[in-house]
C-alpha cells in the first residue's frame, strides 16, 4: 500500500515538475508563462500513442520524433503567441496569446484523435511488476532532465547564454547575444522537455486530449510554489504535490485531494505570492 | 488673464449627454421586442438556440463585469454554471434533502454561486494575470473532477436530472420568457452599475489602479462585489441550463464553454455593454448556420482569440467619438469656479512629515526629512534627479512606508499603505505620467475623482434606486465645475485617450480636485507644457491655495517654483539642503552651486 502509494505519487510528482520546468526554461527566455505547457505534456501521451501503437515505428522512432513535434511545437508558440505581444508585456496579452494557441492544439487533437483516452504503448517488452516501468520512467526523465539542464547551463557556451537572457535580457542583447535565436531555441528546448514529461507518463495519463488543462493547472502549481524560474524549487514542490496528491486519493478519496490541493494552492499563494523561494520588488508610481 | 472672455457651455455637454443617452438605449429596446416577438417567428429549434442565448448572457453580463470592466482574465467562470446547476438540480430533485420547490432551488444555487464566485475572486486581489487566470483554470478543473467522484451527490459520470420549472414556465415556450426576462434583468443591473461610479471605479482598477487607489477607491471591496454577483448570476444561469439540457453530466460543462464567455466579451469590446451581448448571441447562433462547423467551433473560437489579441487588442465594436477635435485648443482655466467647487474647505491642520527615512537596499532614499504643509499655501519641492522628491510624495500617499519618522495630519499618524484612505482624509494627488482611462470620456475620469463622496451602496446602483440617481447627478454637477475650473469643459465628452499630453495634466488636476482637497500634492504638473499653460497654471494653483488647500508642489520648472510658492525646500540625496522663502533659496550659495547653476 505505502509502496504503491510512494512509487505512483514520485512519478506523478515527476511528470508535474517536468512541466513546472518547461514553464520555467520559457519564463527564464522571456519573462512569460505560456499556456501551451501542458498542452505539451498531452501531446507526448498522444504522439506516442500514435506513432508507436498506431502507425508501429520502433520505439526509439517513435519517442524521437514526439520530442521533435514538441520541439516544433514550442518555436511555433514563440512564433505565433509569444514573440507578437513581448513588446507590450505589461499589458498581459500573452496570457490570451498562449491560451488560444493552447486550445486551439486541444481542440485539433480532440477532433483528430478522439475524446476518448486511449492507451499508451509499453515501451519495454518486460513483465508488469510491482516497481513497474509506468513508475520509473517519469522519474528517468525527471532526473535526466534536471542533470541535462545542470550540465547545460554550468558547461556549454549556449546554456550560459541562456542564464544571460535569463537574468537581463537588454544587456545580453547588448553584448551582441541573437536573444531571438535563443529564444527560440529555449522555446524548443521547454517543448521537448514537455513532451517527454507526457511520453514518459503516457502509461499512467494515457493519451487522452483533456489531459492538457489538468497538466497547465497542476504543472503549474509547483512553478507558484517553487518560485518562477527555479527549477529546484519546481522539482521539490512537484514531488510534494504528486505525493501529497496520490496519498490523499488513496486514504480519503479524490474529492478531498483535488479541493486540498487547490486550496493549499490558493492559501500559499495569497500568503507569498512569489512562491516560497523568491523575492520580486516592482516600482509601481 | 480674462476669464470673462470665453462664455461657459456646460449645457451643451448636457444636452448632448441625455440624447446620446437615448440613442446608446435604442439597440437594446430593440433587442427587447425583438427577443418578445421571437415565438410569433421562430420555429421549436430556434426557441431552444434563444434560450440558451438568453442563459448565457445571464452569465456573462456578471462576467463582463469582472472582464471586460475590471479587466480580471477569468478564464475558468465555467465552473460556476457548473456549481449552479448541480445545486439546482440536486437539491429541486430531492435526492440529499427533501425535493425543494425550483425557484428556492435556485435561488440557493445563487447564494452558494455568489459565495464561490467571491472566494474564486478574491485571489485575483494579490494575484496577477497570469496567476488569476491559471487559478480559475484551476479551479475549473477541480470542480469537474469533484462533479465526477461525488458519486453520492452528482450522480457521478452518469449525471443528474434538470429541474423542471413549473406552470407557466414549464412550456418551451414559457421557459424561454422566463430566461429572457431574467437576461433583460441582467442587463438593465449591468447597465446601471456600468453608469454608476462603481463602474467607472472598475475601469479604473483596469486602466489606472494607482490613480484609483489615490481617488479613494478601495479594489478589495470593490472587487468583491463584482465577483459576488457575478457568481450569483452565473450559479442563475446554470440552474437554467440545467433544466434547458433537462440531464446534465459533468462532460456538458467544458473548458470550452468558459471560452465561449470569454471570447463573447473580447469580440463585444471591453467596458461595454451591447458589445458583449452581441457577441453573445452571435457565437450561441453562429455554429446553427454553419452545421458542418459545429465540431470545429471551439477551435474556431480559439484563433478568433488569437487573432484578436495580435491583431486588434483594443475594442472592436468601438465607433464613439470619432469626430475630430478642433485644432489649436487653448486651456482657459477659470480660477472664479474654484469657490464654488472647493466650497468651505475645513480648516485642516497641517501636515507635516518628521525625521522620516526610507532606504532601498542600500541607497537612502529619504534620508531624516522634516516638512510642513501648512493650508493656504504652495510650498515648493526641488533638487535634482534622484534626490528624494517623488518618493517624498509616495510616502505622504501610502505607496511606501517609511522605516521610521512619521507622517502625521493635524497631529494625527497617516497610516501606513492605506493607500484609499488618503482620499477620505483629502488627501489628492497627480503623477508624473498622467494615469487616465483612455476609453472613458474626460467628464468620466474626472467624476472618478469624486468616487468618495458618493453615498449609494452597491446594490443601489444594480438598481438604480433614488440615492444612485442622486449620486451620478451630483457627480456630474461637480465634474463638470472641476473642468470649467481648470479650463476644458469643452472636451467633456471626448474620449479621454484622444486629447494632448498638456490637457491630460489638467484632467488629472480637475479630477484631484473633486475630492475638495485639504493638501493638493502635484508630481511635476508644469511637464511638458508650453510657458503659455505654466502661466495658467501657476494662476490656477495658486487660486487653489486661496481657496484653502495646501498645494506641495514637485517641480523642476525653477520659474514657476519662484514665482508662486510660498515656501520652498531643497532636497538633495535625500537630504534637505535648504528650506526658506523664493528669495532666500535663489540667494542660497550651495543651492546655486548644485542645482540652480
Amino acid at each position: 500500500m505505502i509502496g504503491s502509494i510512494v512509487s505512483s505519487g514520485v512519478a506523478i510528482g515527476c511528470i508535474y515538475a517536468l512541466i513546472g520546468i518547461a514553464y520555467n526554461v520559457m519564463f527564464s527566455a522571456s519573462r512569460v508563462f505560456s499556456f501551451t505547457a501542458g498542452t505539451l505534456g498531452m501531446l507526448g501521451g498522444v504522439l506516442g500513442s500514435l506513432f508507436i501503437a498506431r502507425m508501429g515505428m520502433p520505439v526509439a522512432a517513435g519517442f524521437l520524433l514526439a520530442l521533435a513535434g514538441g520541439a516544433a511545437l514550442g518555436i511555433v508558440t514563440e512564433i505565433v503567441a509569444v514573440r507578437p505581444v513581448l513588446k507590450s508585456l505589461d499589458q498581459h496579452l500573452y496570457v490570451l496569446s498562449t491560451l488560444a494557441l493552447a486550445l486551439m492544439i486541444q481542440q485539433f487533437t480532440a477532433i483528430e484523435w478522439g475524446t476518448d483516452a486511449r492507451p499508451f504503448p509499453r515501451l519495454f517488452d518486460i513483465a508488469r511488476g510491482g516497481f513497474d516501468q509506468q513508475f520509473w520512467l517519469p522519474m528517468l526523465a525527471c532526473a535526466a532532465v534536471i542533470v541535462g539542464l545542470e550540465l547545460l547551463y554550468r558547461h556549454t557556451l549556449i546554456g550560459r547564454a541562456f542564464l544571460a537572457i535569463a537574468e537581463d535580457s537588454y544587456a545580453a542583447r547588448a553584448l551582441g547575444l541573437p536573444e531571438r535565436r535563443l529564444r527560440m531555441a529555449s522555446y524548443a528546448l521547454a517543448g521537448a522537455i514537455g513532451t517527454l514529461a507526457g511520453f514518459a507518463g503516457g502509461e499512467m495519463l494515457l493519451a487522452f486530449f483533456a489531459n492538457a488543462p489538468m497538466l497547465t493547472f497542476y504543472g503549474f502549481v509547483p512553478v507558484a510554489l517553487g518560485g518562477m524560474g527555479n527549477n529546484r524549487g519546481a522539482v521539490v514542490a512537484g514531488l510534494l504535490l504528486g505525493l501529497f496528491q496520490q496519498a490523499a486519493n488513496f486514504l480519503v478519496g479524490g474529492i478531498f485531494a483535488s479541493v486540498a490541493v487547490f486550496t493549499v494552492f490558493i492559501i500559499v499563494l495569497l500568503a507569498r505570492p512569489e512562491g516560497l523561494a523568491g523575492a520580486t520588488f516592482q516600482r509601481r508610481v | 488673464m480674462d476669464t470673462r472672455a470665453t462664455p461657459l457651455r456646460p449645457n451643451r455637454a448636457q444636452a448632448s449627454g441625455s440624447a446620446s443617452a437615448l440613442v446608446a438605449a435604442l439597440p437594446f429596446l430593440a433587442l427587447l421586442l425583438a427577443g418578445v416577438a421571437l415565438p410569433l417567428f421562430g420555429g421549436g429549434y430556434w426557441g431552444v438556440i434563444a434560450t440558451r442565448a438568453c442563459i448565457y448572457w445571464v452569465l456573462v453580463s456578471g462576467l463582463n463585469l469582472v472582464v471586460g470592466f475590471a479587466g480580471q482574465i477569468a478564464i475558468g467562470w465555467v465552473a460556476l454554471l457548473t456549481l449552479g446547476a448541480y445545486t439546482t438540480s440536486v437539491l429541486a430533485a430531492g435526492t440529499v434533502t427533501p425535493a425543494l420547490p425550483p425557484y428556492l432551488a435556485l435561488a440557493i444555487a445563487a447564494v452558494v454561486g455568489a459565495i464561490f464566485g467571491l472566494v474564486v475572486g478574491l485571489p485575483a486581489l494579490r494575484l496577477r494575470t497570469f496567476y488569476f487566470a491559471i487559478t480559475t483554470l484551476g479551479f475549473a478543473t477541480i470542480v469537474t473532477q469533484v462533479a465526477l467522484a461525488w458519486q453520492s451527490v452528482t450522480g457521478g459520470g452518469v449525471g443528474v436530472a434538470g429541474p423542471v420549472f413549473p406552470e407557466p414556465f414549464a412550456s418551451q415556450w414559457g421557459f424561454y420568457y422566463f430566461c429572457f426576462g431574467l437576461a433583460a434583468i441582467c442587463t438593465w443591473m449591468t447597465a446601471n452599475v456600468a453608469a454608476s461610479r462603481f463602474g467607472r471605479a472598475l475601469t479604473a482598477i483596469r486602466d489606472a489602479e494607482v490613480a484609483a487607489e489615490a481617488s479613494g477607491i478601495s479594489k478589495p471591496v470593490l472587487l468583491g462585489a463584482v465577483f459576488t454577483f457575478s457568481g450569483a448570476v452565473a450559479a442563475v444561469a446554470g440552474g437554467l441550463f440545467a433544466s434547458l439540457q433537462s440531464y446534465i453530466t459533468p462532460d456538458a460543462f467544458t473548458i470550452d464553454l468558459s471560452i465561449l464567455f470569454f471570447i463573447a466579451i473580447l469580440i463585444g469590446g471591453r467596458g461595454s455593454i451591447l458589445g458583449p451581448l452581441l457577441g453573445t448571441i452571435l457565437l450561441t447562433v453562429l455554429p446553427e448556420f454553419a452545421a458542418p462547423l459545429v465540431a470545429w467551433s471551439t477551435f474556431l473560437y480559439a484563433v478568433l482569440l488569437l487573432v484578436i489579441v495580435l491583431a486588434i487588442p483594443g475594442e472592436i465594436l468601438d465607433f464613439r467619438n470619432r469626430r475630430s477635435l478642433e485644432s489649436g485648443r487653448a486651456i482657459i482655466p477659470r480660477p472664479d469656479r474654484l469657490e464654488r467647487l472647493l466650497g468651505a474647505l475645513p480648516n485642516a491642520g497641517p501636515l507635516t512629515l518628521e525625521q522620516v527615512r526610507l532606504s532601498f537596499g542600500g541607497v537612502r532614499a529619504i534620508d531624516g526629512l522634516d516638512l510642513e504643509i501648512r493650508p493656504c499655501q504652495v510650498h515648493g519641492l526641488i533638487g535634482p534627479n534622484g534626490s528624494g522628491k517623488t518618493t517624498t510624495l509616495n510616502v505622504i500617499s501610502g505607496y511606501y512606508t517609511q522605516q521610521s519618522g512619521a507622517v502625521r495630519l493635524n497631529g494625527a499618524a497617516l497610516p501606513a499603505l492605506a493607500r484609499h484612505r488618503r482620499a477620505h482624509m483629502r488627501i489628492a494627488r497627480t503623477f508624473q505620467t498622467p494615469r487616465i482611462v483612455g476609453s472613458a470620456s474626460v467628464l468620466e475620469n474626472v467624476m472618478i475623482g469624486g468616487t468618495v463622496d458618493g453615498e449609494c451602496t452597491f446594490v443601489e446602483s444594480l438598481l438604480s434606486l433614488p440615492r444612485h440617481r442622486r449620486d451620478e447627478a451630483m457627480l456630474r454637477d461637480t465634474a463638470l465645475l472641476a473642468l470649467e475650473a481648470v479650463g476644458l469643459e469643452r472636451l467633456a465628452a471626448v474620449r479621454a485617450d484622444r486629447l494632448q499630453h498638456s490637457e491630460l495634466r489638467f484632467t488629472e488636476v480637475a479630477r484631484a480636485l473633486m475630492l475638495r482637497p485639504a493638501f493638493l500634492l502635484l508630481d511635476e504638473p508644469a511637464a511638458g507644457l508650453s510657458t503659455e499653460e505654466i502661466r495658467r497654471l501657476s494662476a490656477l494653483l495658486l487660486a487653489i491655495a486661496r481657496a484653502g488647500t495646501g498645494v506641495l508642489l514637485v517641480e523642476h520648472h525653477a520659474d514657476l517654483i519662484f514665482d508662486i510658492c510660498h515656501h520652498v525646500t531643497v532636497l538633495n540625496l535625500g537630504r534637505i539642503l535648504a528650506a526658506g522663502t523664493p528669495a532666500e533659496i535663489r540667494s542660497h550659495r550651495e543651492v546655486v552651486n548644485a542645482y540652480l547653476g
